[in-house]
C-alpha cells in the first residue's frame, strides 16, 4: 500500500488538519517511506498471539459514583479561547 | 568550597540539613546560573520565585527545629510536560501557549509536598515527539557540550527530555523531571553525560501529564548520579486514584538500599542489541560495561530477544495511534490556540486551529496514527503491532529465567549536531536500543560511562524485571563507581 497525495489530504481531513496542496505533496513520500519501514511487521508469524492491552498486569478499578471535584466552573473555562455567561462558546454550528 | 551549583541532590538536602549553608543561597546560586544561560535555551519559562518560597519554607522549618522534608531545600527543574497550577504549561507547542493550569500534576504536586523547589519549566520536543529537541515551538535546545577545543557546532541535547538534561549537565539545576515514552529520559541522560531512570510502567502517576502515547507515557528522574535518582524517584512514585493504571504498591525507600554489591546478580547481554554500524566506541564501551559489572560480582549470561528488530516499527504505529487520539483534545473550543477566520464554521476552526498549532513532527505522527487506525488498516498495522508487543515483552519475560537484568548501550551514537538528521525515519532509528524497554513496560537506567574520542558523553542502558527499579539502580550505581565519570562540559554559554 503506497500512501499518495489523495490518501494524505483524506487522512488529514480524518484528523482535521487543514494542509495545503504544496504540504500534502511533500508529506506523502515521507510518510510513504515511514508506511513503508513499519510494513515490515507483516513478516512476524502473530498466529495464536493476543494482542497486547496491558503491558503491567492491573485490575480496572471502580471508584463510588460521587462528585469529587464539583463547581469548578470558573477553573474549567479560565482558559477558554471563548466563553460567554458560563459555557464554551464556537461558531453556530446549526443554522 | 565548589560552588553550590556544583552539588547534587543528596549534597543539598544533607547541607541545608546540617546549616553548612542555607536553601535560600542554593536557590539564589541556581536562579543567578538559570538567568545566565539563555544561550542554551533549556527553559521555557522561569520561576525564581518559586523556588525562593521552596527554600525560605526550608530555612523556616530549620529554624524552627523542625524534622526537615526529603527534598527541603533542593531546587529542580520541571519538563513543560507536567501541568502546574498557575505557571505556563505548553509541552512545547504552539497550541497550548498561555494555557495556565488551574491544577497541579500529581508528580510536581508530590515534589513540592516533598519540600523541593521549581527553578522553572523545561523545553522539550513538542509534545515530547523527538529525539533531538529541534520540535519545540519554542526553540531549539543546545547541549552544553561541545565536540572539542574551538569547535562551536551546535549539539543536540537528545530528546524529548533535552530541556531537562542539558539544564543538568550545565548545573543550572540539580535534578529535574523527564518523562520516556519511548526513551525520553535515557537517550538525552545519554547524550549528556548524566543519569536518568524510567521506572516501571505505572509507577509514577500519569495525572496532569500532557498525554502523548499513554500505554507507553511514563514520569521519571534526572539527575547527576544513581543517588539523586533514587531520592527523587522516591519522591515522585506512588500510587494515584487519579490515574487508571497507576500502580497499587508501597514506594521502596530505594536511596536506604542502593549497593553496588552485585554477587548472585546474572546480567544478561542480548545478541540482538550488536547492530551492524554501530561506532566501535559504543561497543568498547558495552565491553567495558560488562566488566565493570563482572567486577561488581555479577555474573555475566548471553541472552536472546528475538523480536528486537521488530521493536521500533511496533512503536511507530503504536506510539503515533495513540497520539493521534489523545491529541484529538486540542480543538481550540476549551483551552489553547482558536484559529477563526470570519465565516468560517465550527469544522473549519478545528482544522485551521490545528493546522496552526502543532508543528510538522506532531502533524506528522497524527497523520500516521490516524492512517493506521483507518478502516480497512487497523487490524493489518494497529492489531498487529499489539500482537508484535505481545511477543516483545514475552522475549523479556523468557529472559528472565536466565537472568536478574540487562545491560546494553542507551543510543547508537553520541549526540549529533543539531540539523543532521534531517530524515524523519533516520531521527527514528535513534531510540533503537530504548524503545524496547518502554514496550514491555519495564524500568530502565542510563548512566554516564565514558566519552568517545571527540570528548562527548556516551551511556550505558541498564534494563530490569517490572518492580525492580532497586535491582537496576543498583547495577547502575556499581557502574557509576567504576567508570567514574567526571567530565563535565566548559562553560560557553
Amino acid at each position: 500500500m503506497s500512501v499518495d497525495t489523495a490518501t494524505v489530504k483524506k487522512v488529514a481531513s480524518l484528523a482535521r488538519i487543514a494542509i495545503s496542496d504544496a504540504d500534502a505533496e511533500r508529506l506523502a513520500p515521507e510518510l510513504n517511506n515511514i508506511v513503508g519501514w513499519i510494513e515490515q511487521l507483516g513478516e512476524v508469524d502473530t498466529k495464536d498471539v493476543a494482542p497486547m492491552t496491558a503491558v503491567i498486569p492491573n485490575t480496572l478499578r471502580l471508584r463510588a459514583d460521587v462528585i469529587t471535584e464539583g463547581n469548578q466552573r470558573d477553573a474549567v473555562l479560565a482558559n477558554a479561547p471563548q466563553g460567554e455567561h458560563g459555557f464554551f462558546t464556537v461558531p453556530k454550528v446549526v443554522e | 568550597m565548589s560552588a553550590l551549583t556544583d552539588l547534587g541532590v543528596a549534597a543539598i538536602r544533607n547541607g541545608v540539613r546540617d546549616g553548612e549553608f542555607s536553601a535560600r543561597e542554593v536557590a539564589e546560586a541556581f536562579n543567578t546560573a538559570v538567568a545566565g544561560a539563555d544561550a542554551l535555551n533549556a527553559f521555557i519559562v522561569k520561576t525564581p520565585e518559586h523556588a525562593l518560597t521552596a527554600a525560605d519554607a526550608a530555612d523556616k522549618a530549620r529554624a524552627a527545629g523542625e524534622t526537615l522534608k526529603p527534598l527541603a531545600g533542593v531546587p529542580i527543574g520541571m519538563k513543560d510536560l507536567f501541568a502546574t497550577k498557575g505557571v505556563q504549561t505548553t509541552a512545547a507547542s504552539r497550541i497550548l501557549e498561555g494555557f495556565k493550569p488551574e491544577y497541579e500534576s500529581t508528580v510536581s504536586h508530590k515534589l513540592w509536598d516533598a519540600g523541593a523547589g521549581m527553578l522553572g519549566k523545561l523545553n522539550l520536543d513538542q509534545f515530547a515527539m523527538g529525539s533531538s529537541n529541534e520540535t519545540s515551538y519554542f526553540g531549539n535546545v543546545i547541549s552544553p557540550w561541545r565536540r572539542g577545543e574551538g569547535d562551536t557546532t551546535p549539539l543536540a541535547p537528545g530528546g524529548s527530555s533535552g530541556g531537562s538534561s542539558a539544564a543538568i549537565a550545565a548545573r543550572l539545576c540539580p535534578a529535574a523531571t523527564g518523562t520516556d515514552t519511548g526513551g525520553s529520559i535515557r537517550q538525552p541522560a545519554a547524550f549528556t553525560g548524566i543519569s536518568g531512570i524510567k521506572p516501571t510502567y505505572g509507577r509514577c502517576s500519569r495525572w496532569g501529564v500532557v498525554a502523548f502515547a499513554s500505554s507507553l507515557d511514563q514520569a521519571g528522574p534526572m539527575a547527576r548520579d544513581v543517588r539523586d535518582c533514587a531520592i527523587l524517584l522516591e519522591a515522585m512514585a506512588g500510587f494515584d486514584p487519579k490515574d487508571s493504571t497507576s500502580l497499587d504498591m508501597a514506594v521502596p525507600n530505594w536511596e536506604a538500599g542502593l549497593s553496588a554489591d552485585l554477587r548472585g546478580k546474572r546480567v544478561g547481554i542480548p545478541a540482538e542489541y550488536r547492530m551492524d554500524g554501530t561506532p566501535a566506541e559504543i561497543e568498547a564501551l558495552w565491553q567495558q560495561g560488562i566488566a565493570w559489572l563482572k567486577d561488581a560480582g555479577a555474573e555475566i549470561v548471553e541472552v536472546s530477544l528475538p523480536h528486537t528488530k521488530y521493536a521500533l516499527p511496533a512503536y511507530y504505529i503504536i506510539a503515533p495511534a495513540e497520539a493521534s487520539s489523545n491529541l484529538a483534545r486540542y480543538d481550540g473550543v476549551r483551552y489553547g490556540l482558536r484559529e477563526l477566520a470570519d465565516g468560517q464554521n465550527l469544522q473549519d476552526m478545528y482544522a485551521a486551529t490545528r493546522a496552526a498549532g502543532f508543528g510538522d513532527e506532531v502533524k506528522r505522527r497524527i497523520l500516521i496514527g490516524t492512517y493506521v487506525l483507518s478502516a480497512g488498516f487497523y487490524d493489518a498495522y494497529y492489531t498487529q503491532a499489539q500482537k508484535v508487543r505481545t511477543l516483545i515483552a514475552r522475549d523479556f519475560d523468557n529472559a528472565w529465567s536466565q537472568c536478574d537484568l540487562l545491560l546494553t548501550p542507551t543510543a547508537p551514537s553520541a549526540a549529533f549536531g543539531l540539523g543532521e538528521k534531517v530524515d524523519p525515519l533516520a531521527m527514528y532509528l535513534n531510540d533503537v536500543f530504548t524503545v524496547p524497554a518502554s514496550l514491555a513496560g519495564v524500568p530502565a537506567m542510563s548512566v554516564p560511562g565514558g566519552l568517545d574520542a571527540g570528548g562527548l558523553p556516551l551511556g550505558l542502558q541498564i534494563i530490569g524485571k517490572p518492580f525492580d527499579e532497586q535491582g537496576v539502580l543498583n547495577a547502575g550505581l556499581a557502574i557509576e563507581q567504576r567508570a567514574g565519570f567526571t567530565a563535565r562540559p566548559k562553560a560557553w554559554w
